[in-house]
This record gives structure tokens, C-alpha cells and sequence, in this order.
């Protein structure tokens, strides 16, 4: 549906919901202690090693858990399933586990779960989806009834990081018994909810699990009873919302947002995700001549456009600007590099010291946010750059890239809400089809960090990196992307940066 | 008549055979299906790692060849999203899509019979045309916008009727509704004209010359046979909301067939989107094969030829 009429059709709601105000709508969720909430994806599997979406990682944290929990504010490491863990070596880490923990079903967590999981997953033979998540295991032994050691391929500094969310542990006899078809229609899992019930594309029940282990990082839930829907249209989860049907919904387009500001019983956040924009010049040339191959033309791009005012202006909310080519958070990411200020006449005379005067043509590619594309793309003609907007399906746009027909695009990567600099920079500069600069130096550099477990070698590395990326203008990079929250007045609820909604956190007011 | 019947299955056969291989042809130059499986944030290893799972490195032809043979014994492969056998999951949507046509054809046929009936009694007066402009409007409006219309006033303004889902039968009366009225004019015009046409005709004139009721003219005489076109015309509807109702399943968030197919495309999924495809377009072949022998049943003329 057109953006357009959405918009149209969400300020007819709500005019028409404040039009009748005076007939408030019944919460009956809050008496009840249950959640609604919608989102519209449908998702293929609860087996999380079997879903790609993010919404397979939201139902994964509240089912099951994993070695290790991130505080998601702190970013801290904690225990979770595993009471302590030591680096034995750079390819060994030790687990010691809880003796305290039950699955939903009844079986007793232990040693030998982990261990299951772990080769499980780690064998190729089993297909798992988010390769990312796993490849760096070799596999698990079992030390003791309540003590594992885990062996990885190779030195892999980002371990933690995997293991405090993207490693859910499964009771190892009934996923022998049922198979990943069963487990993903009936999971279970060790986590502070429990499902009770699954309608494949149309709604999951979550139910606090009452003997959740005390002591666990997660905590106990306030809340009893989540109702989750699959609503494909946003407008309709709107209309859900404004007459209490649902209590949370995110991911909701900006504009629609503002409208719902004005609900008297809907509050609406904007917060900031681990999501940052970058655009990507074709430094090398693989576009045959071109003129971002010369460093001027790249850091004219970068002055020419008010990367500021997109970001508060059109993304709104938390959203700012980032300098270097990773989220401020991550490990090994600075913020100390070189800096483009927003400058048109210097764009224009670096422009013409290169030899363009006058300025150049060239396609400019993306894949989604146009509205932010098209901006861009204003600032750019102001200095003279005509940058005619391809905006491509992200496959197609993948093939352009591999074909070498891209020189100039507009990426976003999300870094799945991993913490840790190899996850976003390490993937784009590794002389792969998706590395634009092809720099050699950087590249060694970053595969110099993603191998070490030495910290401080990591962020020096990662620092002559980001500074060298920089310098080059091979990318210019934009600000962080938000996600609207939009839900109940009554219902107290956190976002955070990794867009990964926490409802064990959550509670009515 | 037996000849013709063979003539007329094989004739449908190919019909079937073309639509599934052109579907299958289009939907691999569509895309990588390998990249679509493996989402945005991929890496080059975990797509080449789903190129060669899912055997998308094989020659086109040969996935199609093995694909058809495996369909013709009623195996249409698991979902490359689900990972689970396409006819079920397809079994499932599909009750729900049917009982949301079934719903919607009703709905359908009691506005436009009764205002077809109305506007061929007193043509070219308000009557007719105002029967008119409410056909005219369900065909102009788009139905998502009626869809959301219904749905801001009677589920938000008037709270009279849930908003979305297909939990209880109340759920439905929205979503048919909206459905439904755009089958409206089509069927309302065929009515209206088949009545005209009736209405003008002898036996009408001799049976109204008898002093029947005018009421038991028009329903008992002219209606039964006004209405032999129109149940034809049915027909096709229904095939055309079984297919068609992607929209209104969308917004309405029915999980049918039609919204499925529409989620697989863009999932790349391509064993499900065959397969919905195919069951589509066998839903059109076998009515129109039936319809076929139907006339040749009643017109021996069509056989001969």
C-alpha cells in the first residue's frame, strides 16, 4: 500500500477515535495481567537456530535461555545458565553450570544439554540458518555433570557476545525425540516464559513460567500471559491498538508515529537501535572510471550533505549522527576519527580541485528509506552531484554490487545486536563484493582484531582502522536508525539498542 | 461427446502444464531465491551455503523437471521457509480462504440479486440508478480503502465488530463484506439484464395476462430463469476470491491462502508459491473444463465443431 494513503488513513483513525473519545475503551488486558502485542512477521520456526528474523530472536530471549545474559543497559556480562566461565586458551573457554534449572517440560538442565546443543548445531550437516551464529564452534565436551568446555575453530573474540543471546540451550532428549519440525511448533526451553500455545502465522501464547530459577540475570516476570499476533498491515495494528486490542506494537513508520502522539492512551518512543546508514563510494574503480576514485570527490560527498538535520529532522527520535564506520557501542569502536562537517562550499571546491567543476552524474542505489535516500540525494545536486536514485529489492541490489555496477549505494547494517566492531566493519572490509575500498592494509588490520583475545591489541587494530576508513572517505557514515515503539499508557516498557523488546522486564503501572 | 471431453482434459492439461512452467521459469529469473532465504544481513558463505542446500545451483530445467515429477505424485516438497510439506501447509490456509469466499459470494449475491431484481423492474428511474452507482462504487473504490473504511467506523467509531483476525465468525463479517462488494457489479448487472431480457419475453406477458401476483411473476417466473447466467458467473467469482482476497486477507489479518502466497513471494519461497499457483490456476481449469461440457451437454452445436 502507498505510504500516502497510510498516512492519510492513520490520521483518519485517529480523528475518528478522538472524535468519540468520550466512549473510552475497556482495558481488559491489565486486569487479566496479559500482554498484547502484534508484529508482522510470520515466523517459519520457534527453533531459533531455524529463523533468520529478529522476531525469532525476540521469542528466543523470553523462551529459552542462553550461557551467558548481556545486560542490556549496561552491556555488562552475566551469568545466565553458566554460574562462571574462564578462557582456558585463545580456542578454549570453560563453562560451570547451574544444578538449579528445569526445562519446561521437566527435564533437568545440565551438562549434557549444552553439550548436545552445541555439536548439534556446530555440525554442517544440520543446516543451520544463522551460520554467523555457530560456525566459530568446533564443539563441546562434557567435564562434569554440571562443567563444559567449549573448543572453538579458531581464536574468536566476539565468543561472549554469541553466547549472551544467540545460543539458546534445548533439552537434549526430547530435541533427539521430536526434531527441529517438532521443536519448532512445540519448543521448549529453560527460559522465564513458557508457550503454551502456537498457531503458525497467526498468534503465539507465552505464559510465565512459575518455576523460573531464582537468581537468574532475566528475573522473574510481572507479567503473566503474552498474547502475540502476526498482523501484516500496519494500519490495522493501529486500529487494534486505539481500541485496546493490542497493547504493543514497534517498527511503526515514522510518520504514522507522530499521528499516534496524539492518542491520549498510546505513547509512542523513538528509540535509537545498533542500526547505523552508511554510504559506500566505489574508491577502487570497479564501476570502470570513476570519479570516486579520487579522495577529494569521496570527501566532497561526505561535507556535502547535513547528515544533522536528516537525523533529527527525518529519523527523529534518538537517531544521531555516527563519524566512524561502526555503532558507538561496540567493542573497539571510536568516535575519534576524522570528521566531515557539514560544508557545501568545500564540497564544491573539492570538487573542482579533482577536476569537476561542474559536478558529475551518477546512479545512486539503495534498498530501503528512501525518503532519507531522497535527501541525500538534494544535498549532493546542491554541490552539483546529479545522483539519479535506483532504489532496488536487497537481492537485486546484491547482484548490482557483485556485477560491479554500484559506485555509489546507501547500506544500513543492523549488526543482529551484537556488541562487537567484527560484526559490522569486519563484514564490509574484506575484500569481498561488498568491500568498496579494498584497502589491504585495512583489511589485515581488521582480520588482525577478530582473531586476537587480547583486548587492547583489538583496539588498536580496530582504531587504525576506523581512522585509516576515515581518512579515505570510504565510507561516509550517516546516523543510527530508530524503531517506534508505540503502546499503552499503562504498560511499563524499555527499549534498547538492540531492538530486541524485553516483556521479562516489563510491567503494568 | 466423448472425443470432445478428451479433447477438452488434454486442452486443460496443457493449460496447467504452461502456467506452472512459466510461473517456474519467471519466479527463478525474479531474484537470487538463495539470497532472499538468507536475509539481508547475510554473508557471501551462508548464501552459497543455501544456493547449494536447496539445489538452486542446478541448471533451471533440471529443477523444473524434477519439481513437476515429484508434484504429479502429489509432492510438492517442504517449504523452503517452513520447512514443512507445502500441501499442508496450504490445507490449513486453504479452509480459511474458502470459508471467507463462502462468505463473502453470500453477502454478494444478497445485495446484488435483489438490487439487480429492483433496477430491471423500474429501468431508468432513481431506482436503477442508484442500483447502479452502488455497483459502480464497489467497482471504483479500492478494497483496501473500503476494507479500512469498514473498519474505522464499525470497529473503531461504533465498536461493533473485532478489527482483524478469523477467531470467531464475527470476524469474518468485515472481510466479506469488503470482498464481496467488489463481486458486486458484475453480478448485479448480469441480473439486471438477464431480467430485462426476461421480463420482455411471452411467457411473462401470458403469465401476468392470467392475473398471477406480480411478486410470484417475478421470483417464480422470471428470476429461475434470469439467474441461469449468473450462477455461471458465480463460478468465476468464487475462484476469483479464492485467489483474489490477498488484500483484504492482509489487512483484515486473515492468514489465507492468498496472503500467503503473497508472504512467499516475497520470502522466495518458491516450492509454496508453486504450488499456490498451480492450485489457482487448476481452480480456473477445472471450472472452465466443467462449464465446458456443461454447454456442450445442453448445446449439441459446441460438440460438432
Amino acid at each position: 500500500m502507498k505510504k500516502n494513503s497510510q498516512y492519510l488513513l492513520v490520521g483518519a483513525m485517529v480523528a475518528a477515535f478522538l472524535l468519540l473519545a468520550a466512549l473510552q475503551p475497556v482495558w481488559a488486558a491489565k486486569s487479566d495481567n496479559t500482554l498484547n502485542i502484534a508484529w508482522t512477521k510470520e515466523l517459519e520456526s520457534l527453533d531459533r537456530y531455524y529463523n533468520t528474523a529478529r522476531e525469532g530472536m525476540i521469542v528466543s530471549r523470553h523462551i529459552y535461555d542462553d550461557l551467558v545474559y548481556r545486560d542490556p543497559v549496561t552491556w555488562e556480562y552475566k551469568p545466565l545458565l553458566a554460574k562462571s566461565w574462564k578462557w582456558v586458551n585463545d580456542t578454549t573457554m570453560e563453562f560451570e553450570l547451574r544444578d538449579d534449572v528445569v526445562f519446561h517440560n521437566g527435564e533437568k538442565f545440565d551438562a549434557d544439554d549444552v553439550v548436545y546443543t552445541f555439536n548439534f548445531v556446530s555440525n554442517p550437516d544440520n543446516k543451520v540458518l544463522v551460520l554467523r551464529n555457530v560456525s566459530w564452534i568446533k564443539d563441546a565436551e562434557k567435564l562434569g555433570p554440571y562443567k563444559v568446555q567449549v573448543n572453538l575453530k579458531e581464536p574468536f573474540p566476539a565468543a561472549l557476545e554469541y553466547l549472551a543471546g544467540n545460543l539458546p540451550i534445548y533439552p537434549n532428549e526430547y530435541y533427539a525425540k521430536v526434531g527441529s519440525e517438532g521443536f519448532g511448533l512445540k519448543p521448549v526451553g529453560t527460559g522465564p516464559y513458557k508457550i503454551t500455545e502456537v498457531d503458525q502465522g497467526k498468534r503465539i501464547v507465552f505464559e510465565k513460567n512459575e518455576k523460573y530459577y531464582s537468581g537468574s540475570a532475566k528475573g522473574m516476570p510481572a507479567i503473566d500471559k503474552i498474547i502475540q499476533r502476526t498482523i501484516p498491515e500496519v494500519t490495522t495494528m493501529v486500529a487494534e491498538l486505539m481500541t485496546g486490542g493490542l497493547d504493543w506494537i514497534y517498527l511503526v513508520p515514522t510518520d504514522q508515529a507522530e499521528q499516534l502522539e496524539k492518542m491520549p492512551n498510546l505513547q509512542v518512543v523513538r528509540a535509537e537501535t545498533m542500526r547505523i546508514g552508511f554510504l559506500q563510494l566505489d574508491a577502487t574503480g570497479r564501476t570502470g572510471d570513476t570519479p570516486f576514485k579520487k579522495l577529494q570527490v569521496r570527501q566532497a560527498v561526505a561535507h556535502a550533505i547535513d547528515r544533522e538535520a536528516i537525523s533529527k529532522n527525518l529519523v527523529g527520535g534518538q537517531s544521531r549522527v555516527v563519524n566512524a564506520a561502526c555503532y558507538p557501542s561496540q567493542f573497539g569502536c571510536i568516535d575519534d576519527v576524522t570528521k566531515y562537517e557539514f560544508d557545501p562550499a568545500k564540497a564544491k571546491k573539492l570538487l573542482a580541485e579533482a577536476g569537476y567543476p561542474d559536478g558529475f552524474e551518477v546512479d545512486f542505489y539503495g534498498y530501503r528509506d528512501r525518503p532519507y535516500g531522497e535527501a541525500i540525494t538534494g544535498y549532493l545536486r546542491d554541490v552539483g552531484i546529479k545522483a539519479n536514485m535506483k532504489w532496488l529489492k536487497y537481492s537485486a541490489l546484491r547482484d548490482a554490487t557483485k556485477a560491479d555496477k554500484v559506485a555509489l549505494v546507501m547500506n544500513t547494517w543492523g549488526s543482529y545486536g551484537v556488541n562487537d566492531i567484527s560484526n559490522i566493519t569486519g563484514q564490509h572490509f574484506r575484500m569481498e563484493y561488498n568491500d568498496f575500498a579494498r584497502d589491504k592494509e585495512v583489511t589485515d588490520w581488521l582480520n588482525k582484531g577478530d582473531v586476537s583475545i587480547d583486548t587492547e591489541l583489538r583496539k588498536d587494530v580496530y582504531a587504525k582502522a576506523l581512522k585509516k576508513i576515515a581518512d579515505e572517505a570510504y565510507w561516509v557514515p550517516l546516523f543510527t536508525w530508530v524503531s517506534n515503539y508505540v503502546f499503552s499508557k499503562d504498560l511499563d516498557f524499555t527499549p534498547h539498542p538492540d531492538a530486541v523488546p524485553r516483556f521479562f522486564l516489563s510491567s503494568w503501572k | 461427446m466423448i472425443t470432445y471431453t478428451v479433447k477438452r482434459l488434454l486442452l486443460a492439461m496443457l493449460v496447467a502444464i504452461t502456467v506452472s512452467f512459466i510461473t517456474f521459469m519467471l519466479l527463478r529469473s525474479s531474484g537470487d531465491p538463495a539470497v532472499a532465504m538468507a536475509g539481508p544481513d547475510a554473508t557471501t558463505e551462508e548464501v552459497e551455503f543455501i544456493r547449494v542446500q536447496y539445489g538452486f545451483d542446478q541448471p533451471l530445467i533440471v529443477q523444473y523437471l524434477d519439481w513437476g515429477g515429484r508434484a504429479l505424485r502429489g509432492d510438492f516438497g517442504k517449504s523452503a521457509y517452513f520447512k514443512r510439506p507445502v500441501e499442508e501447509i496450504i490445507g490449513g490456509r486453504l479452509r480459511i480462504t474458502m470459508t471467507l469466499g463462502a462468505c463473502a459470494l453470500t453477502f454478494a449475491i444478497l445485495l446484488a440479486v435483489p438490487l439487480g431484481v429492483l433496477a430491471a423492474i423500474r429501468p431508468n428511474t432513481w431506482i436503477d440508478r442508484l442500483a447502479l452507482s452502488i455497483s459502480v462504487i464497489g467497482q471504483a473504490m479500492p478494497s483496501f480503502f473500503f476494507g479500512l473504511i469498514l473498519m474505522i467506523v464499525f470497529g473503531i467509531m461504533l465498536r461493533w465488530l473485532p478489527i482483524s483476525g478469523s477467531s470467531t465468525w464475527k470476524h469474518f463479517i468485515l472481510p466479506a463484506i469488503a470482498l464481496g462488494y467488489y463481486a458486486t457489479p458484475a453480478i448485479m448487472r448480469l441480473t439486471r439484464s438477464g431480467m430485462l431480457d426476461v421480463l420482455e419475453s411471452d411467457y411473462i406477458r401470458t403469465a401476468r395476462a392470467k392475473g398471477l401476483r406480480a411478486g410470484s411473476v417475478l421470483f417464480k417466473h422470471a428470476l429461475r430463469n434470469a439467474i441461469i447466467p449468473v450462477v455461471s458467473l458465480l463460478a468465476v467469482q468464487f475462484g476469483f476470491m479464492l485467489g483474489g482476497s490477498l488484500v483484504i486477507e492482509t489487512i483484515f489479518a486473515i492468514n489465507g491462502v492468498g496472503f500467503l502466497g503473497y508472504e512467499s513471494i516475497s520470502r522466495a519461497d518458491l516450492p509454496m508459491v508453486q504450488a499456490i499457483v498451480l492450485m489457482v490456476s487448476m481452480f480456473y481449469v477445472v471450472l472452465t473444463f466443467l462449464s465446458d461440457l456443461l454447454n456442450a451437454f445442453l448445446d449439441p452445436r459446441i460438440r460438432v465443431k
